[in-house]
């Protein structure tokens, strides 16, 4: 198999796009990648996209040629996956796949979700969606209310508190406040938090990510011939995948998610390197107890110990592990099938150094994580700069 | 979410009355039934199990942002339910605020109405749960 680069990224700005359409906002993210790499368009010879509910959220299917249509890409073969939140890294490893094995050689990955359009409701209706319908969303369960019974299973078995979750939210909206393209640029306080409207107990307004609209897009190529296009190529340097149970009450435990944890077993296996290599990674924080969670199923902290780290600033920018550098789902937002494809874009962003005041120091190797619904798939990716 | 009628008829056994599997390669239950054993695959031995009704809460939350339908119930507690046999799932305990629950709280099934908002009048029934009287 061939090693495979980054060497284009590109994204917009996540927040509420009233004025802007799905079409709009992934061809924005597109032609900034292709930009970025120095490229017209005419070296792209397949693409992949990410996206977990457009039938749903805009009533528009077959969104793949949608996208190479108006990218200007036909006739290229172009494919749409879909694993809920996490789509838009499974549309990141079909194309480090293509590219691996030789079936590719220049490709373009994206994921886009345009989720304002409808009311809130309407939007967790359809996001509960990446839960069990009929055995959990049905019955009254909500997407918050999973994540909530993780994390009072959570406390109860280690202990941790409120205020160790709401750590991860002031800590994120901190990284979030030195990324212009973020949705949330406020600092919040941990008592905001605590004192924000509930939503499932113990998980409160300040707990959850928001609704967003946004794209992201890279391109990829051999890395053998990345040099072409970029003097900062970023080797991806594993690309890990597992699944679990659809509905979370069938998960073996509910204070962590094995998904990721074999995920990320494998990925480090890949790349060859430890937990305490990584320097900067974006972590899944779609309710802060999922970045306590995930940094542990990660092999950062021990179990149990997350909420603790968090709370003792052990995540933030300039500690041994930066986590959520870009203000990650809670802060820069979580438009759903493009999450996975931002993770990919604010690594590259560090490991070539151009990460702005959010730059975290010595940034070589990065990790993103990215789960689907309440951990029925897990998606672990590790980057490297390349000198 | 909406659900339709064909889809209510065939989640009548499942629902109403803890109608599951269970296979006798293993020994595993499942609910809702299961046709594969995850476990054993081709070994398994499918059969179908009626579960006590009886179990554990194994974690819960009081939710207070609810989904269509449930707007009325707010706030209203969601359990993940260990049931005696081993088998979970994810049901509403009724009669009681989340601040008179506990992980380790007996529970016992009960038929209530789950959802009335249908705008064909279909109205769902199914499982939910009370805690045990000691």
């Amino acid at each position: 198999m061939r090693k495979v680069a980054i060497v284009g990224v590109g994204m917009t700005k996540f927040g509420e796009h009233w004025e802007r359409g799905f079409r709009d906002l992934v061809t924005e993210a597109g032609v900034r990648a292709l930009e970025d790499a120095g490229m017209s368009g005419a070296e792209i010879s397949a693409g992949y996209v990410g996206t977990m509910a457009a039938g749903s959220l805009i009533g528009q299917e077959h969104t793949g040629a949608l996208i190479a249509d108006y990218m200007g890409l036909n006739p290229i073969p172009i494919t749409r996956v879909e694993g809920a939140c996490a789509s838009g890294s499974l549309a990141l490893r079909q194309g480090v796949m293509a590219v691996a094995s030789g079936m590719h050689d220049v490709v373009v990955v994206g994921g886009v979700e345009k989720m304002t359009d409808l009311d809130t409701a309407e939007v967790s209706e359809i996001l509960g969606g990446a839960g069990d319908q009929e055995w959990e969303l049905f019955l009254g369960a909500t997407f918050p209310a999973l994540y909530a019974m993780m994390a009072r299973r959570y406390m109860h078995e280690h202990g941790a508190t409120e205020e160790m979750l709401a750590s991860v939210a002031v800590k994120n909206h901190k990284h979030g406040s030195m990324n212009p393209l973020a949705q949330f640029q406020n600092e919040i306080t941990i008592q905001d938090v605590l004192d924000s409207k509930m939503v499932a107990d113990p998980l409160k307004i300040l707990d959850c990510s928001p609704l967003t609209d946004g794209a992201a897009a890279l391109v990829l190529a051999p890395l053998e011939s990345a040099k072409k296009y970029t003097d900062t190529p970023i080797e991806i340097a594993a690309s890990a995948q597992a699944s679990d149970t659809i509905a979370l009450h069938n998960r073996e435990s509910l204070t962590g998610v094995k998904a990721a944890r074999i995920a990320a077993q494998a990925a480090y296996r890949q790349a060859g390197i430890s937990p305490s290599q990584v320097k900067v990674a974006e972590v899944h924080d779609c309710f802060t107890i999922a970045e306590i969670m995930a940094i542990e199923d990660l092999g950062f902290f021990p179990k149990g110990k997350g909420g603790e780290a968090s709370l003792n600033g052990e995540t933030q920018i300039g500690a041994k592990v930066a986590v959520n550098t870009s203000g990650g789902l809670k802060a820069c937002g979580h438009p759903v099938g493009a999450t996975g494809i931002k993770q990919a874009v604010e690594i590259a962003w560090q490991l070539r150094g151009e990460a702005g005041k959010r730059q975290a120091p010595g940034a070589d190797i990065g990790l993103s994580h990215n789960v689907g619904g309440s951990g029925a798939t897990a998606v672990v990716h590790i980057y490297r700069r390349v000198n | 979410m909406k659900e339709s009628l064909p889809l209510t008829w065939r989640k009548i056994p499942d629902r109403y009355r803890l109608l599951g599997t269970a296979c006798k390669n293993c020994g595993s239950y499942y609910f809702p039934a299961r046709h594969v054993c995850p476990k054993c695959r081709r070994k398994g031995k499918i059969e179908g199990c009626q579960f006590s009704g009886r179990g554990r809460v194994l974690s819960f939350t009081e939710i207070h942002a609810p989904p269509a339908g449930f707007e009325e119930q707010i706030p209203y507690v969601m359990a993940i339910v260990e049931l005696a046999e081993g088998a979970r799932c994810t049901a509403e305990i009724v009669d009681v605020l989340g601040k008179d629950v506990g992980i380790g709280d007996e529970v016992e099934m009960v038929f209530r109405k789950i959802q009335s908002h249908d705008p064909e009048g279909l109205i769902h029934y199914g499982f939910k749960f009370r805690k045990v009287k000691k």
